[in-house]
């Protein structure tokens, strides 16, 4: 018996247990304190279908007036920008996607249909004289504030002009007195007042909403600024809350399930190598998941299920291990020797097929949008992580406890 | 059990598995979702429940075809799917739907016509991609001829996973991409282990052995790995399956019977295949050699 080989061994066995147990925790929220200090499931970045959200793909559009450019695309994507801050989520996602799409990402207990409805209205205001000519736009506006009279409850947006809008609007008015001008939301009329007197400081109102909540809409529209150019929905995914965290919940407890079956299987059949194995496993699936938090890999449901499938091949890899090690031990070989020998048949065999799985997941990263995008980044990271787990945790494991000389009998090793 | 010998059998297998899939995929191919045709998805779940008639009649109250079907889940959670409506046709829909009781949304999705295209043609595009890049890769650390016979395995797998999906109108989506192109990752996984294996033998081998009885003789020293990986996959396929998310479980189905798939076709098609392969060749060369 080695006293020093022990203790690493019991040291080993403690730290992995209780992580684990940390980073399980949280499923069953059976110990809230461990969950709170050692958090590693609950600081992954979650994907819409786990935590609901929508999911928009917009797509600009050529129309005669505005045809789509490099540079109209980055207007539009600072327009969506602003309205999307007027929701106050937290980390909306606004990426562009090929010459001209944008992904607009956004998490939590959201109304999906109003959002959407919100993000793509084209918010394009005009002041239309009586002979139908467009004398200021919402190109010309500096300003936008709601408000509501406390004395009468008439809520109305104030809108405030540029220097240049002023003046137009200035010698608009001016040359309308008595006359209407309308004023058009997206050709739509919200209100066609008759001049009064011409109006010099730039200064307009919108009067004539149900509630201030309406109001502020229209203001945010207003302040935003209208889309450069013609925006249409060619994907919407909207998860509602309620199923995105029923998919999690189902999810994390079919995986820990499937783990479980996993690790008892192992010491069931391959008994102490089985039992080292599942040590090694335990470290892999907590690598891979710090891996995970660190690269703020978004985890979808088909990213689970990549987890576990590349947790099916960190198996595999410490499968071809004990047949190898087993056959060597026949041979008549030394336990260390087996164990040395073993590593090194099992090497080639272990490295060509995770090689050819790492093709394919590259090949999906790179073509695949979206979630199958994700499933991609974790399938190869739980290649790669289960290659270095399988080639270098699982061997040091074998080692200390050879060396140990806790067990000497061959055939514990399955001999 | 000489599984070189008995190779025939395991064919037939095979084409017995894979032949009334590939009739159904020519006569009614695959039940596309709307990831691919385009189409709005709506499931609401209702706080009581409600006939199946009552949102029949409010889908077509609204002139809207219900020919892609009302489908209920669970008690009172149904699943609508439709042509692809516009963003007002949407909000009219789930206005008509809030008049039969207080609702929650659970999913709504509405996927573009031009989106499902370019999905398809991606989808298409990167299993030839990675099939290639495989063959590429075996040929490389192997040989050429274990390339092909790796990649017609695969071709096995995905057409027993697509050839059932049709066969039972079991609706595919982009997930299915993504568990397809696992399924071929898993099955070249598989395939070359074995021939990893084969790979040894041949170097070490005897005078005089066959090359039948070197590769029997590989698949029976892989034999226990290879059921006990595919076990240990399937244990966690079997999990998802029953525990997890309505959301995953034909992706998980598909891989469920890929990865089945997989392990038959790695023992019973692959390494048979190369020896077919192998035999040709040299039948080839002993005719050359007479001529």
């Amino acid at each position: 018996m080695k006293w020093n080989k022990i203790l690493i061994l019991a040291v080993i066995v403690v730290i992995v247990s209780l992580a684990t147990m940390a980073a399980v925790a949280p499923v069953w929220q059976q110990n809230p304190y461990l969950g709170k200090y050692l958090p590693l499931i609950k600081d992954a970045v979650l994907g819409l279908d786990l935590r609901g959200g929508v999911h928009v793909v917009l797509e600009a559009q050529d129309t005669p007036e505005a045809k789509v450019t490099p540079d109209k695309m980055k207007q539009l994507m600072a327009v969506i920008q602003r309205r999307v801050n007027q929701f106050g989520v937290s980390e909306p996602v606004i990426q562009q996607q090929g010459e001209r799409r944008l992904i607009v990402e956004l998490a939590g207990n959201i109304d999906p249909e109003k959002a959407v409805r919100e993000i793509v209205k084209t918010a394009y205001l005009e002041f239309k004289t009586e002979d139908g000519k467009t004398v200021v736009t919402g190109a010309d506006l500096k300003d936008a504030i709601e408000s509501k009279d406390p004395a009468s409850g008439q809520v109305k947006v104030d809108l405030t002009f540029n220097p240049q809008g002023a003046r137009k609007f200035a010698e608009a008015t001016a040359a309308n007195v008595g006359r209407h001008i309308a004023i058009i939301l997206d050709g739509k009329v919200l209100q066609n007042p008759v001049v009064q007197e011409a109006i010099p400081n730039g200064k307009a109102q919108i009067t004539g909403y149900q509630s201030l909540e309406e109001a502020h809409n229209i203001a945010v529209l207003l302040r935003s600024g209208a889309l450069p150019v013609k925006v249409e929905i060619a994907e919407k995914r909207a998860i509602g809350p309620a199923l995105g965290a029923d998919s999690l919940k189902k999810s994390e407890h079919a995986g820990v399930v499937g783990v479980l079956a996993i690790l008892i299987f192992m010491v069931m059949y391959y008994r102490l190598p089985g039992l080292v194995a599942d040590f090694a496993l335990l470290i892999y699936a907590l690598i891979v998941l710090a891996i995970y938090v660190g690269l703020h890999v978004t985890m979808t449901l088909p990213g689970i299920a990549a987890f576990l499938l590349s947790l099916g091949i960190a198996v595999d890899a410490n499968v071809i291990i004990f047949e190898r090690l087993k056959e060597e031990l026949r041979t008549g070989k030394s336990l260390r020797s087996a164990i040395d020998a073993g590593f090194k048949r099992a090497f080639t065999a272990i490295f060509d097929s995770n090689a050819t799985t790492l093709i394919a997941a590259l090949v999906l990263y790179f073509l695949g949008t979206g979630p199958i995008r994700g499933f991609a980044v974790t399938l190869g990271i739980g290649i790669v992580a289960s290659m270095f787990t399988a080639i270098s945790v699982t061997r040091w494991l074998l080692h200390l406890v050879a060396a140990s000389g806790l067990v000497k009998n061959a055939k514990a090793y399955g001999a | 059990m000489h599984f070189i010998k008995l190779r025939k059998i395991w064919y037939a297998i095979s084409i017995a598995v894979i032949l009334p899939g590939l009739i159904s995929l020519m006569l009614q191919g695959l039940n596309l979702g709307i990831d691919f045709t385009g189409g709005n998805l709506l499931e609401v779940r209702f706080a009581r429940p409600v006939p199946v008639e009552k949102v029949r009649q409010v889908v077509a109250a609204q002139g809207l075809e219900i020919s892609r079907g009302i489908q209920k889940s669970g008690t009172s959670d149904y699943i609508i799917r439709t042509r692809h409506l516009t963003q007002d046709e949407q909000e009219k829909l789930v206005a008509a739907l809030n008049g039969l009781g207080k609702n929650t949304m659970l999913r709504n999705e509405s996927v573009g016509p031009t989106i499902g295209r370019e999905l398809t043609t991606k989808a298409i595009l990167a299993l030839l991609i990675a099939s290639v890049l495989m063959v590429i890769y075996i040929t490389i650390r192997f040989e050429f001829k274990q390339g092909i016979a790796a990649i017609i395995a695969l071709l096995h797998d995905t057409l027993v996973v697509t050839g059932i999906f049709s066969l039972f109108r079991i609706e595919v989506d982009s997930s299915f991409v993504a568990a397809l192109l696992t399924i071929i990752g898993y099955s070249i996984n598989d395939t070359i282990v074995i021939f990893d294996r084969i790979r040894e033998n041949m170097l070490a081998r005897k005078k005089g052995e066959c090359l039948e009885d070197v590769v029997n003789a590989s698949l029976w020293q892989t034999l226990t790995r290879s059921i006990n990986t595919v076990l240990t996959v399937v244990f966690v396929l079997v999990a998802l399956y029953f525990l997890g998310g309505s959301t995953i479980r034909n992706f998980v189905l598909a891989m469920l019977i890929g990865v089945v798939s997989g392990a038959y076709s790695s023992i019973f098609n692959a390494s048979p295949l190369w020896v077919d392969f192998k035999l040709l060749e040299k039948r080839a060369k002993v005719k050359e050699a007479r001529a």
